[in-house]
């Protein structure tokens, strides 16, 4: 059966790279953006603790929604297609990441805060070079759980016509022909992983050197 | 409204499906999660296979895992709770093997000095103390599983995802908003009453 799948691969590589570059366009633009609006939420919450809340409540119930109800929700009101699928995909991002950085910068101890002050840094400054780099372990979790989300959810946008290797996985199944929905299921698998992997990786890596000793 | 109206009966029908499959599915997992995650506090190498091995398996997409069941145990509520089973463990056996090794070694002492045994020091003193954190995983998991639910419709198991792609097929967007909005309300309500319970727990083992 593998043989099938690879055979189907080989006949149709245009197909297969169109569908895995819609794949991770979508679910990179997805993350990207989600990052460019729960960072700074995050980063806002952290010092109003009236928003912290409604920011935090809004995000635990944003991740308790299934991904698929929240595709079919968006397609009503947006339509099909790629710009659709990124809407739904970027919502579903970003409790995680907000959640996430939230933590992290609450993770900080006040007499650090209260010691880089002290030293003459500006509020901005002790965020940029203090809260924000004790906060990147906790940030870098949250982008790794978002961005296995989104690939995974990116797979569902097959159904309101977002394309991706979801495409191979619903054709397969409709037409019961294993090859091409493993050619779908397969490569998509792989890319959960290694992204998985890759965002652990990057997590070590980007955490200061003084925060690994600790 | 007005094709929720006289169409109760299929959101009631898909309602039911739903829970049944998730509550079956969970409980599986909980039965094979309990030994598991008991096992993985004793013993750092067991915790390090079972996590890793669960972790793997939950990272892969939904539609995928489904998908790949199909050459193997083909269409229908089986695939279904396989995928929904393998889900939910990673949660699960964390939170258990967390709460059992979070329990403090002078209280398993003291329960020991008592005169309890291995079994009942785990079932009369660990296991209630890992309660909390234990619910916290069944809460996890029990919105995973609800959450896979809906895809898993695709595979014919039926379920509130078969409102939401009957409704994609024949262009009818009102059977994609019953379909859609009463899953998101199941996961919330859910979500909502294990965090209760959870609390509830916590207080009392505060107290």
């Amino acid at each position: 059966m593998l043989a099938a799948a690879w055979q189907y691969l080989v006949a149709h590589p245009a197909a297969f790279a169109q569908a895995l570059g819609v794949h991770v366009a979508l679910s990179a633009s997805a993350l990207l953006l989600a990052a460019l609006i729960a960072i700074p939420a995050a980063i806002a919450a952290s010092r109003r603790p009236t928003l912290a809340v409604g920011i935090t409540q809004s995000a635990n119930i944003g991740r308790t929604l299934p991904s698929l109800a929240v595709l079919a929700l968006v397609m009503p009101i947006l339509g099909t297609g790629f710009v659709p699928s990124l809407f739904a995909l970027t919502l579903l991002a970003l409790p995680p990441i907000v959640q996430n950085t939230l933590a992290g910068l609450r993770s900080v101890e006040p007499d650090v805060v209260d010691a880089a002050r002290g030293m003459g840094m500006t509020a901005a400054e002790v965020m940029r070079r203090i809260e924000l780099p004790i906060a990147v372990p906790a940030l870098f979790a949250g982008l790794r759980t978002a961005a296995v989300q989104v690939i995974s959810g990116a797979v569902l946008a097959a159904f309101i016509g977002g394309g991706g290797l979801g495409d191979f996985i619903t054709a397969g199944i409709a037409m019961m022909a294993l090859p091409q929905l493993l050619v779908g299921a397969i490569p998509v698998t792989l890319l959960a992983l290694g992204v998985d992997a890759a965002f652990g990786l990057a997590q070590r890596r980007l955490t200061s050197a003084g925060m690994r000793a600790a | 409204m007005t094709w929720l109206a006289r169409n109760w009966d299929q959101v009631a029908l898909g309602l039911a499906q739903h829970v049944g499959i998730s509550i079956s599915a969970l409980a599986i997992a909980f039965a094979l999660s309990m030994p598991l995650g008991i096992w993985a506090a004793r013993s750092d190498r067991v915790q390090a296979v079972a996590l890793t091995v669960a972790g793997f398996l939950y990272t892969i997409p939904t539609l995928a895992f489904l998908a790949l069941l199909i050459p193997l145990v083909g269409l229908g509520p089986a695939n279904a709770i396989i995928a929904m089973v393998a889900f939910s463990l990673v949660v699960l056996i964390r939170n258990i093997a967390t709460g059992i090794r979070q329990v403090p070694p002078d209280i398993v002492d003291a329960a020991r000095g008592m005169g309890m045994g291995e079994l009942q020091v785990l079932a009369r003193v660990e296991i209630p103390l890992a309660l909390p954190l234990i619910v916290a995983g069944l809460r996890v998991a029990a919105v995973t599983v609800i959450s896979v639910s809906v895809v898993a419709a695709y595979v014919n198991a039926g379920g509130l995802g078969t409102l939401i792609f009957n409704g994609i097929a024949t262009d009818h967007p009102p059977k994609i908003w019953s379909g859609a909005l009463t899953a998101c309300a199941l996961a919330i309500a859910v979500d909502t009453t294990l965090a209760l319970v959870e609390r509830r727990l916590r207080r009392q083992r505060s107290a």
